[in-house]
């Protein structure tokens, strides 16, 4: 695996939304290095034939039966916002549409 | 400069459309995909909310079964393959509208995948339109630009996010690309869309409105060289929320895309939007490298596994799919083309198959639907099926016609009053004493009366005129306002003269 | 009274609440005031995140709530009403999980201030059981740690040696349950957050089969990882307290439907005479010798023989992928972290920093982020971020999960030969506060988990219990069981066998071994009132 650079991890703060200083950048770059390094073994460790487990437990179909529950007051929603007005969440000026 | 359009028919001399659809159904379940807040439109912003819904820390979300059922029952619907196994997936990107900052969807593993759907255009024409998938996943809040114009997010200073919408079900349903529509793209992308709604409405998975948004379109539009086969590069421009929208958008995408490629410019990769007012699209953002969404497994929820049994169980319970009922329809009650696309379009296929079910025949029931009902909805500006007639209400008034109790033009005063709510044909007949005279000793009476006031017209009958009785007829009616059978009157006319009618 | 109350296992306290020896206002007042006696004061009343110049086990202490319930105990009791078996008994939370009425943090400075509107499942299984909550106790932030040294509000300081780390990330439950602030906690374990502080604290800590213990009000760190598990200073205790806590929630739902198991019963026949022969005990030989401190193998070794002498049958097995394991943990751990930590956006609660002049939303999660999470958390999510994006998710995630295919196989081969497995917990003893310099080698710090982070690939249950003191420097080591899937009993069983065996040896508990925590805490208080540190 190549080396991570300044950059990519500009791009990765980014995606992640945390903004970062040009030091920090370069700290974390070179962290990121080191973990990747260590972890690239990974990669090699299975064949092909290895199936991806993404549940510790082989559970399925879960589910829930369509019967409204207890909902949360307006008040009670809102009552760690940092920002609301009208019974609604307030945030700044968005950048562009989805 | 370049013009911004070129004619919808230089477009196509030039360019073959390829077309494709994304489009999201919200369902009707009761509630929400992963938490069990209320779906319901409309109520004060952020009460149809729980902890689940608001992402605050530490909750998890649990599948809506309900939910599943519809999207396997969607699934086959559209023909589709059922998934034995599938998972959710998390969608990871950062909009103040998605609460956790991801969107639980699917991504490698959709439920339903490969089908089709076969759509039959306004002159009749087949068009089979391919399925890519259907996936299940949860729609986000609804934000509220403030400060800007006209509630648009350009200039907005800031916004107002409202969670009820937030985890209520979608499917998103993805069609392969679409070639080969030529100059009936526009009408094949309204059919592609209305028959989604009504597949939807049909299985009673969805309330089906596109005014609320239940049903949304996000049109992918590319144009090739005629002849070409490599497609060009596409736009795909986001909610398109009416079938008419549906249809403008794409022909006017055709059109722009011929104009940029006919100035010998590329085609920009990017989101757009639909505008009604300007009937034209704008530009969104570009698809970028940001656009890396970093799916992967949705840790907090366990896969869905079909079984046979389960997906042969759901299919029994489909109801017949509408473009097969309406053939079987037609065939059933013979109508023209010409009749039954008129009435499949007045949208009382419901009202005359339930009035047929109730033992009128297929003329009747289209004579008055087509008829005097729908007059009465065209004059008060309604739908026919708004209207508060019923198909027992039509085939009580056949029975009172053909029991001789009413004639038509009567009939027709009586739907009038149902329409006004007073009641059953019969009450309302009952009630307003608008029978027909048929006791024979007042109908002899006032034939007494008219004879006796016009003698010369009974010897004119006497004498072979026998055309002369609408003469003593009139007078008759009059009498009875107009309650008599014109018919029984002119018998007793003749009987009592000894004349043969 | 013979005993102290606060050192008193749960169980006798329990029974003595129960034949009316002892009060649950006294139970609760006494612990109060040990925490009051031990878990000093801010070192800077304007910074929090400086810590104490105590233990620093408490972020959070919930007095008057407990003694309310505490008091309904009381009042229920004398009434004659049937209580559950830990009525009345005090508990501490970890603050990772939410509880109504009380603030949770995570030990962050995002979720400084924040107010659950709602309970957690094992809130609600406390309250139900009408345990006193007596506070919620410190971690590292988002329980990404082994030391709790990231903890935004200071670390949390070892009972044995104040100049030490409790381990982590559950370093406040270890270190309470430690130092007699509390009989019982709750913890969570990803990747040995209850084990690890477990065993350089010299305390029990479990972690549970994933899906005994509802994760319901657990703020997630790695979903697939995360589990809820009891810290206590005797194998019997934390059987109890996962009695509590365990069983089916509908609102998980990779909750198991099983019933809870008999775990105290287990470790009660454990602990019987006789209650370890034949049971087959495997060596895990990648998870001994090269890389653990000496005195850790030392005091291994010496379990192993006590174990053999007891009747068990020691075999060796051999879990060749466990070399893998670290890595594909981090990769999955990591990945996982990216995208739970974001919701924490400055939105819908939590810190919101709204840098100067007009900035968009976009720049305001940013920076309410930056501001938000510290080093360790931000390592992680651009890691993960990093794990998951595109070109690489094949090589990492995708494969990271393959190697959790390879490690279960291997721990299945295991069970085949052995009913329960075993290793020292972490590969050395407490080490120095500030001792560990992570930006120069990140992996240093994530070796401390090397022994515990294959259970939690697994799923399966594992146990920490006392080992002994290293010899090179006095301090706590941890011994290790781990047991197939929904066989929690097991690790009860073993851990409560070997447990007797031990305090036999010792002719009491670990730490009676230890100098009196307040004389200790007074003392490290006064030198840092001088400066001394």
């Amino acid at each position: 695996m190549s080396a991570i650079n300044r950059e990519q991890v500009g791009h990765l703060a980014e995606l992640a939304r945390i903004e970062m200083s040009d030091e920090e950048l370069a700290r974390v770059a070179g962290e990121l290095d080191l973990i990747v390094e260590s972890v690239a073994s990974v990669s090699q460790a299975a064949g092909d034939d290895v199936p991806a487990t993404s549940h510790p437990l082989p559970l399925h179909n879960v589910f829930r039966e369509d019967v409204v529950g207890e909902t949360l007051t307006q008040e009670e929603a809102l009552s760690n916002a940092p920002d609301s007005q009208d019974g609604k969440f307030r945030v700044p000026a968005i950048l562009d549409g989805e | 400069m370049s013009q911004d359009v070129l004619s919808f028919e230089e477009a196509l001399e030039r360019f073959d459309p390829v077309l494709g659809f994304e489009v999201h159904v919200e369902l009707n379940t009761k509630t929400k995909m992963f938490d069990a807040a209320p779906n319901t439109f409309g109520d004060e912003p952020n009460t149809n909310v729980t902890p689940v819904s608001l992402g605050l820390p530490g909750v998890l979300p649990v599948v809506n079964g309900k939910a599943v059922e519809s999207a396997i029952k969607l699934g086959l619907a559209l023909n589709c393959s059922i998934a034995q196994k599938c998972h959710f997936a998390r969608k990871n990107y950062f909009y103040p509208d998605t609460p956790k900052n991801f969107q639980t969807s699917q991504f490698d593993e959709p439920i339903a995948f490969d089908g089709h759907l076969d759509l039959e255009l306004e002159d009749g024409t087949e068009f089979r339109v391919e399925i890519e998938r259907a996936h299940m996943e949860e729609d986000a809040g609804k934000l509220t630009h403030m400060g800007g114009d006209a509630g648009r997010i350009q200039n907005a200073q800031y916004s107002l996010v409202d969670y009820n919408r937030a985890g209520v079900p979608l499917i998103e349903i993805v069609t392969k690309p679409i070639v080969g529509a030529g100059e009936r793209a526009p009408e094949l992308a309204r059919a592609y869309v209305a028959a989604i709604r009504e597949i939807v409405k049909n299985l009673g998975i969805s309330d089906a409105r596109m005014e609320r948004g239940n049903v949304r379109c996000d049109a992918n539009v590319s144009l090739m060289p005629k002849g070409a086969t490599q497609f060009g590069t596409r736009s795909e421009t986001k909610n398109v929320n009416s079938l008419r929208a549906v249809e403008r958008t794409v022909r006017y995408e055709i059109q722009r895309h011929a104009a940029v490629l006919a100035a010998g410019v590329k085609v920009t990769q990017e989101t757009r939007f639909w505008h009604e007012d300007t009937r034209s699209t704008t530009a969104g953002r570009p698809k970028s490298d940001a656009d890396d969404y970093r799916y992967f497994p949705e840790p907090d929820l366990v896969p869905v596994v079909t079984t046979a049994d389960w997906i042969e169980e759901l299919r029994a319970s489909l109801p017949e799919p509408p473009a097969e009922r309406r053939k079987r329809l037609k065939a059933d009650w013979g109508y023209t083309d010409e009749e039954f696309r008129d009435v499949v379009n007045a949208g009382v296929l419901d009202e005359i198959e339930q009035t047929i079910a109730a033992g009128a025949s297929a003329a009747v029931a289209r004579k008055w639907w087509m008829g005097e009902i729908a007059r009465l909805a065209k004059q008060r500006e309604v739908e026919i099926a708004d209207l508060p007639v019923t198909p027992a209400h039509v085939v009580e008034l056949n029975g009172l016609i053909d029991g001789g109790k009413i004639n038509d033009k009567l009939a027709k005063k009586v739907l009038g009053f149902v329409v006004e709510g007073e009641g059953t044909p019969a009450e309302i007949v009952e009630s307003r004493g608008l029978a027909v005279v048929s006791d024979d000793g007042a109908l002899t009476a006032a034939v007494d009366d008219a004879m006796a006031q016009m003698p010369d017209v009974v010897e004119k009958i006497k004498g072979g005129k026998v055309q002369a009785v609408g003469a003593l007829i009139g007078p008759v009616m009059k009498a009875t306002r107009g309650q008599a059978d014109a018919g029984r009157v002119r018998q007793i006319i003749l009987g009592k003269l000894g004349v043969q009618g | 009274m013979s005993e102290r109350i606060v050192e008193l296992s749960a169980a006798d306290l329990a029974a003595k609440l129960a034949s009316g020896e002892v009060s649950s206002v006294d139970a609760v007042t006494a612990h109060l005031e040990q925490i009051e006696a031990t878990d000093g004061t801010p070192l800077d009343a304007q910074d929090r995140s400086r810590g104490t110049d105590g233990l620093n086990a408490f972020l959070h202490r919930n007095r008057e709530e407990a003694l309310d319930v505490a008091r309904g105990v009381d009042e229920a009791r004398a009434k004659g009403e049937q209580l559950p078996e830990l009525a009345g008994v005090p508990v501490a939370v970890k603050d990772l999980i939410v509880t109504k009425g009380q603030p949770t943090t995570a030990a962050s400075r995002m979720l400084e201030g924040w107010m659950s509107p709602y309970d957690g499942t094992v809130t609600r299984k406390l309250r139900a059981a009408r345990m006193p909550i007596l506070g919620k106790t410190n971690l590292d932030e988002f329980a990404m740690g082994s030391s709790t040294e990231h903890s935004a509000f200071g670390p949390t300081r070892n009972p044995w040696d104040l100049r030490k780390i409790p381990g982590g990330s559950g370093g406040g439950s270890a270190a309470a349950v430690s130092a007699f602030q509390a009989p019982l906690a709750l913890g969570t374990d990803t990747g040995g957050s209850i084990r690890q502080p477990a065993a350089v604290t010299g305390t029990v800590g479990v972690k549970p089969t994933y899906g005994s213990v509802s994760r319901y009000g657990v703020i997630a760190m790695a979903s697939s990882l995360d589990q809820v598990g009891p810290c206590s200073r005797t194998v019997l205790d934390a059987a109890l307290l996962h009695e509590v806590v365990g069983g089916h929630d509908p609102a998980d739902s990779t909750s198991l439907t099983d019933p809870v198991g008999s775990y105290a019963r287990a470790a009660r026949e454990g602990s019987a005479e006789g209650g370890l022969k034949g049971l087959r005990v495997g060596v895990v030989q990648q998870l001994s010798g090269e890389g653990f401190q000496a005195g850790v193998q030392q005091r291994f070794e010496e379990s192993l023989e006590l174990l053999r002498a007891a009747g068990a049958e020691i075999v060796d097995v051999q879990t060749p992928n466990f070399e893998y394991a670290l890595g594909a943990y981090y990769l999955i751990m990591s990945s996982e972290v990216s995208s739970n930590l974001a919701k924490y956006d400055g939105v819908r609660f939590g810190l919101r920093v709204t840098p100067e002049g007009t900035p968009t939303i976009e720049k305001v999660m940013s920076a309410s982020r930056a501001a938000g999470f510290g080093d360790e958390v931000k390592r992680r999510i651009i890691l993960g971020t990093y794990a998951l994006s595109a070109g690489y998710y094949d090589a990492y995630y995708g494969s990271a999960q393959q190697v959790r295919t390879l490690v279960q196989r291997d721990f299945a081969a295991a069970f085949e030969k052995a009913d329960v497995l075993i290793s020292p917990t972490a590969p050395t003893t407490a080490f120095d506060i500030g001792g560990v310099d992570e930006s120069a080698d990140p992996m240093q710090m994530y070796l401390n988990d090397i022994a515990t982070i294959p259970t939690n690939l697994a799923g399966i249950p594992a146990i920490s219990l006392p080992g002994g003191l290293a010899p090179e420097d006095g301090l706590p080591v941890g011994i290790q069981f781990m047991a197939p899937a929904r066989e929690d009993a097991r690790v009860y069983r073993a851990g409560a066998g070997l447990e007797r065996l031990l305090t036999e040896q010792w002719g009491g508990p670990l730490w009676r071994e230890r100098a009196d925590v307040t004389a200790t805490v007074r003392d490290f208080a006064a030198t840092a009132a001088q400066g001394g540190k």
